[in-house]
């Protein structure tokens, strides 16, 4: 017995033309209101099975069954099975409709089942060709043509030393400023080597550039640092910030990836190989599809697709429509804020507020994301509280040790169980699943394994309704975003038999494409100067900023491409030119009138990263391991059990126990390290080119009190103490390790007497220490105060 | 002589610190500084009482006669209806029917604004958790305690503007974090157990104060020459400032949180002398402390309201546990005048079913289509119910949805929730996203 309709009425009649019309208001929707709307309508939150039918599509979409209504064929039509209770899904749950209503429907599907519930036409406004092309006059669509650098006038002439310098030079005149002294050498070699590798230089080092004499001294440093490891290191992780990396998938129930660790060596690696970057947009996106050379190479290239499958998302499948099309948001909302700088997510469920973006371009590009597989390790079933790894939602790498017999034998085993469980379904098999996932879950997943996308059914998509997944509007051949291309342009075609990744990355990488190679230098020159050409790095539409110097951006990045999009010719053309080689002193005149020096008037002090200023506390300490890690703790973790619950001490500070570079810390979705979420790393669920930026005391408390700084100091003092003998020697190695100079006259006075007293102190404090302990104690002091002043910190 | 040359010639040492209160000029302001509302507010400060797991609100504060009346009836999903496991007590001068679980509460029965026509987006805890936090659980978005202090700073730079005490595990720190707020708007956990550090690196394990005042100094003296070199820089000004607020938290912060300073019979109004009540008794101290302190947000911690079995009795000892410490919360917050603008909010991620759990009648079932909040204080009538639930458990009249009791806590907050906004990715993010209307008929 029902007490009371639950749910709301649908739509108010609309008069239906002909008898059919009259026959559904009838007999047809009343029964659908009163017996199923309140758990298969959109007013019914949780739509049960995926499925409603308080729409004309809704019906023809079915759920999970297939298609409840199959026009003219009841017996085709899941609706009219389920009514009938003959089968195994029985509607209502509540009892049987009276035969006649069975009956009444069952005609209404052999007459075709006519439905008046059309939904309300797509939105109201919707841009036209009109819009569209009036769009493309904006700047950012419009492909870079490379200008012609300005000559510079006649009191620049010495001062300029390469076309980015006449770029910067022109805009000095324009505006009236002049240019500061150059750095000198202790200041620029800190700078570089902080920018490149993220590392500071060592005193050695400091020394060789500063007595350097000979032409070409900061060419052959640039080259030493973009030549080592640890250059892929520093840039690979800005890349990483990008593709929103981490090991968990985050949300609501936050369980690990345990090889997402593969992408981010793939990252490294192809930023230290200097892979052409269209060459890594391409790999991405579309790796799986390309051709490739021998194992290694099509390894890699499955890997790289790893930057599809590791985004957060929700494991849950209770609404599949809904889950696919979150997972589908997340991927173009990655793809073109990491590539384009555009927010085509905005276009999901109304056309773009700024940008002449439809709906159906982000339609459009949902269908290619829809015709793939995403192959990212996890499975949950929330009807049996389990999770597990299943071998069909990853990639196998070939040549790459797997499993060995005895533990693929037991993984077989366990997994041929739990399937069995599944096929039954009961309530009683909840508790016994689960126990076969968490020992499947204590099986590390097989080395050989990797996250990936995989091409699946092709499909295109049609428009959500106001982006609800359960309100189809259009269907919407696949295909790319419009404003960014010309009317007349030769698109690459999508075969009817892919999913057109490959295509996507083949537009993306075309030379007309006006924004992916803007986008990326801009990254680029954003990483060295604290400020992008165009501030807003992943957002290059209307509401974007406007480039401060598009004459500039557009010389580096047709000249990007003309370079082989090689990353590592931009970074040494930029670094090697004057501007980037500006003193930071301040001047009146220019700051009066640029005081964040948008123009680059003086080179702008950067705030060290989370990760440059643990890995300059190790380095400065002596005990920076710089050595690769095998893989990442994550890949042992029990992936049924959750990273954010009471996981006993998983999630560990791994910032304090490993010497590591900071690069190779496991990311874990909403369980950050206390320490890297203090100094800004970002949380890493959406792109995010560009970091906060903030001061607060937590800082300060972590600089003075944790016990991983002073650990570093006192390593670090340490070796001060055995290496140098006297005072003076040991306060200025400790600045120039640290800040890469030595102390003026006044520091050193200063330095020699806060040693002094500390040392007093320290042997008052504790009778029983020793000479050489109160002198370790005291210089510990003293590199602890420097690790934490202002000029460790910044890099000038 | 102006602010700067004043720093220059400030020596080291503790000379600095009585500049502090003149640390904020013009060039710099701390993102907590005190901000102007966007208009006369009625609240200065929040406690959240979060009560995870979805407490019952047919044993707590919802009482409807209907569940006697259709008791074993069929409702519209699985199950019959189940009447209420405890009786309910007119209270107060209103006579607002409040459960005989909570005996110590329903004294305040006059003070409490019943929300019993609360309704949610997701009948799933870490789903509606996450949500009740931050207004949205498909994508990673600012608490609503960062949003106050984005939106109002904080009163007392000592501290930290928006704690929360013990977090649940479930919804992690998305529950408050600051997802694209700057980090410094982020909630500060506070681990109320012994033996533990409330806050990271609160205290130097090594120096004594004075040891590391020394310290302390050299590192501004080194910043202070850096300043003079760089001479304009007022990023660098909040960094020197931050040494200074971060020396003064090691003293404030320990202080707030030492609940020895009480008297006996304040402890014993918590409840701290009884195993029952002393844990969340001990939150509900430290919140008053924290509020008197002139901390923004305040959120408490409580779970194991997820009754699916044994109702009866879990109901009983889980309000046992809270009802004496809130009561005693109330009641402190009165006397010491705080009372009138701090707004307190009792309540889980969703509620609970009509119908007894698989049948029975000693548990109940997951609703997020009905369920109970209870606001109290600041700005917000007392002694008053507000919406109510069908037989079926769904919220039929004067529904209100949980962006509606965000705009609503912005409201009394002084903060119109469509003007709360900040830039992220291309455009302007809100608390309540587009949704969201004022419940006017509840303020005072």
């Amino acid at each position: 017995m029902i007490l009371t309709a639950g749910a709301a009425w649908g739509q108010p009649a609309a008069p239906g033309p002909g008898a059919g019309m009259d026959f559904f208001e009838s007999k047809v929707r009343p029964v659908l209101v009163k017996n199923c709307y309140m758990c298969h309508s959109r007013e019914a939150k949780a739509a049960q099975g995926g499925f409603v039918l308080d729409s004309r599509e809704g019906l023809r979409l079915g759920g999970g069954s297939g298609p409840a209504v199959v026009e003219g064929k009841p017996g085709e039509s899941v609706l009219i099975q389920a009514i009938r209770q003959e089968g195994k899904l029985k509607m209502p749950p509540f009892g049987k409709l009276p035969d006649a209503v069975i009956a009444d429907l069952t005609r209404w599907v052999e007459m075709g089942a006519p439905d008046p519930r059309v939904e309300k036409a797509a939105p109201a406004h919707t841009y036209s060709e009109m819009d569209l092309q009036k769009g493309r006059e904006f700047w950012a669509f419009q492909a870079p043509v490379a200008p012609k650098p300005p000559r510079p006038g006649a009191k620049q002439r010495a001062w300029v030393r390469g076309d980015i310098d006449r770029f910067i030079a022109a805009g000095y005149a324009a505006e009236g400023l002049t240019p500061v002294a150059d750095a000198d050498r202790r200041t620029l070699i800190r700078r570089v080597s902080l920018d490149l590798t993220g590392l500071p230089p060592t005193p050695a080092e400091v020394d060789a550039f500063v007595s350097d004499k000979k032409k070409g001294a900061f060419e052959r440093v640039v080259d030493r640092l973009l030549a080592s490891e640890a250059y892929g290191e520093r840039w690979g992780r800005h890349w990483l910030d990008v593709a929103r990396y981490a090991e968990t998938n985050g949300r609501t129930r936050n369980y690990p990836f345990p090889v997402a660790w593969r992408y981010r060596d793939y990252v490294i690696d192809s930023f230290n190989a200097d892979k052409p970057y269209d060459r890594f947009v391409t790999e991405q996106l579309a790796g799986d599809l390309l051709p490739a050379k021998g194992t290694g190479e099509r390894n890699t290239n499955l890997i790289a697709t790893g930057f599809l499958a590791l985004g957060a998302h929700d494991l849950n499948e209770q609404d599949r429509r809904q889950n696919e099309m979150d997972r589908i948001d997340e991927q173009i909302n990655v793809t073109t804020k990491a590539f384009l700088g555009l927010t085509v997510g905005c276009a999901r469920c109304h056309d773009h507020k700024f940008d002449p973006i439809p709906t159906k371009d982000y339609y459009a590009l949902a269908g290619i994301f829809r015709s793939t597989s995403m192959l990212s390790g996890l499975r949950q079933r929330p009807q049996f509280n389990a999770v597990y790894s299943d071998p069909a939602l990853y990639a196998t790498l070939e040549g790459v040790e797997g499993d060995s017999e005895a533990t693929a034998a037991r993984r077989a085993t366990l997994w041929d169980r739990a399937m069995k469980i599944e096929r039954q379904r009961g309530r009683k098999d909840r508790l016994q699943l689960r126990q076969v996932a968490l020992q499947l879950g204590k099986l590390p997943v097989p080395g050989n394994y990797a996250m990936a996308v995989t091409e699946g059914k092709p499909q295109s998509c049609q428009v959500n309704l106001r982006g609800d997944a359960h309100a189809l509007g259009e269907n919407v051949p696949r295909g790319f975003v419009q404003v960014v291309y010309g009317e007349r342009a030769q698109l690459p075609a999508i075969p009817g038999d892919a999913s057109g990744r490959l295509q996507l990355a083949e537009w993306l990488v075309r030379r007309d494409n006006p924004l992916t190679a803007r986008v990326m230098v801009n990254r680029v020159w954003q990483h060295l100067f604290g400020q992008g050409i165009v501030d807003t790095v992943d957002n290059f539409g209307k509401s974007g900023s406007l480039p401060t110097n598009r004459q500039l951006l557009d010389y580096l990045a047709v000249r990007f491409m003309d370079q082989g999009w090689s990353v590592k010719k931009t970074v040494r053309e930029i670094v090697l030119s004057r501007t980037y080689q500006l003193g930071g002193t301040h001047q009146a005149a220019n700051f009066a009138k640029d005081p964040e020096s948008r123009r680059l008037w003086r080179m702008p002090r950067l705030r060290l990263e989370a990760e440059a200023i643990r890995d300059s506390v190790l380095a400065v300490s002596g005990k920076l391991d710089r050595s690769r890690p095998d893989g990442s703790p994550v890949f042992r973790w029990n992936v049924n059990a959750e990273a954010n619950r009471g996981q006993g001490g998983r999630v560990q500070p791994w910032e304090r126990t490993s010497n590591h570079r900071s690069v190779y810390l496991p990311v874990i979705r909403n369980a950050g390290s206390r320490f890297f979420e203090t100094f800004d790393f970002p949380e890493p669920s959406e792109t995010r080119g560009q970091r906060d930026v903030t001061t607060v005391p937590t800082q300060a408390l972590f600089l003075l009190n944790d016990p991983f700084v002073r650990e570093q100091a006192k390593n670090a003092a340490r070796a001060l103490v055995d290496e140098q003998k006297t005072d003076r020697a040991r306060a200025a190695m400790a600045y120039k390790r640290t800040l890469a100079r030595g102390p003026d006259a006044r520091e050193l006075d200063r330095a020699l007497s806060y040693v002094h007293q500390a040392r007093e102190e320290a042997s008052g404090d504790d009778a029983s220490s020793s000479a050489d302990e109160a002198e370790v104690e005291a210089w510990t002091r003293f590199y602890q105060a420097l690790m934490a002043s202002a000029e460790f910190r910044y890099r000038y | 002589m102006n602010r700067r040359e004043l720093l220059k010639n400030t020596a080291c040492g503790f000379g600095y610190l009585a500049m502090a209160g003149m640390a904020h000029g013009e060039e710099y302001r701390s993102p907590l500084m005190a901000k102007k509302p966007h208009f006369e507010p009625k609240a200065k400060r929040i406690i959240f009482l979060f009560m995870q797991g979805a407490p019952s609100q047919h044993e707590t504060f919802d009482y409807n006669p209907e569940l006697v009346e259709f008791a074993g009836k069929k409702a519209d999903r699985a199950g019959s209806i189940l009447p209420p496991v405890y009786k309910f007590n007119p209270s107060g001068q209103s006579g607002l029917p409040i459960s005989e679980v909570f005996p110590e509460l329903a004294r305040h029965a006059d003070d409490l604004c019943l929300l019993n026509g609360m309704h949610t987006d997701s009948p799933a805890h870490p789903q509606a958790t996450v949500f009740l936090h931050t207004g949205n659980f498909t994508f990673v978005r600012p608490s609503m305690g960062a949003w106050m202090v984005y939106g109002l700073g904080t009163e007392n730079q000592d501290l930290p503007g928006f704690v929360t005490l013990n977090p649940v595990p479930i919804g992690g720190a998305s529950n408050y974090g600051s997802a694209f707020l700057p980090a410094s708007y982020q909630g500060t956990s506070v681990a109320i157990a012994q033996g533990q550090a409330p806050i990271a690196n609160i205290k130097n394990a090594d120096l004594k104060a004075a040891s590391q005042r020394k310290q302390i100094d050299l590192i501004q003296d080194m910043n202070r020459d850096l300043l003079r070199r760089t001479q304009v820089d007022s990023e660098l000004e909040g960094l020197i400032e931050s040494y200074e607020l971060a020396f003064r938290m090691q003293g404030s912060v320990p202080k707030v949180l030492d609940i020895r300073s009480e008297t006996q019979a304040t402890r014993e109004a918590y409840g701290l002398g009884d195993r029952v009540t002393r844990d969340f008794g001990t939150q509900c101290l430290v919140a008053r402390r924290l509020a008197e302190a002139g901390v923004r947000f305040i959120e408490l911690n409580m779970n194991g309201w997820d009754q699916h079995a044994q109702l009866k009795s879990k109901i009983k000892s889980n309000a046992a546990a809270i009802d004496r410490p809130i009561a005693a919360l109330l009641a402190d917050l009165k006397q010491r005048g705080l009372f009138e603008d701090t707004l307190v909010v009792w309540g889980g991620e969703f509620g609970r079913s009509t119908t007894g759990q698989g049948g029975g009648s000693d548990g109940r079932q997951h609703n997020n289509r009905g369920y109970t909040m209870w606001l109290a204080g600041g700005g917000v009538k007392g002694g008053m119910r507000y919406g109510s639930c069908d037989v079926n458990g769904s919220a039929v009249e004067t529904k209100v949805h949980l962006h509606d009791l965000h705009a609503t806590m912005l409201h009394l907050m002084g903060l119109d929730h469509t003007r709360l906004t900040y830039r992220y990715a291309g455009r302007p993010f809100r608390l309540t996203d587009v949704h969201g209307n004022v419940v006017k008929d509840i303020l005072a």
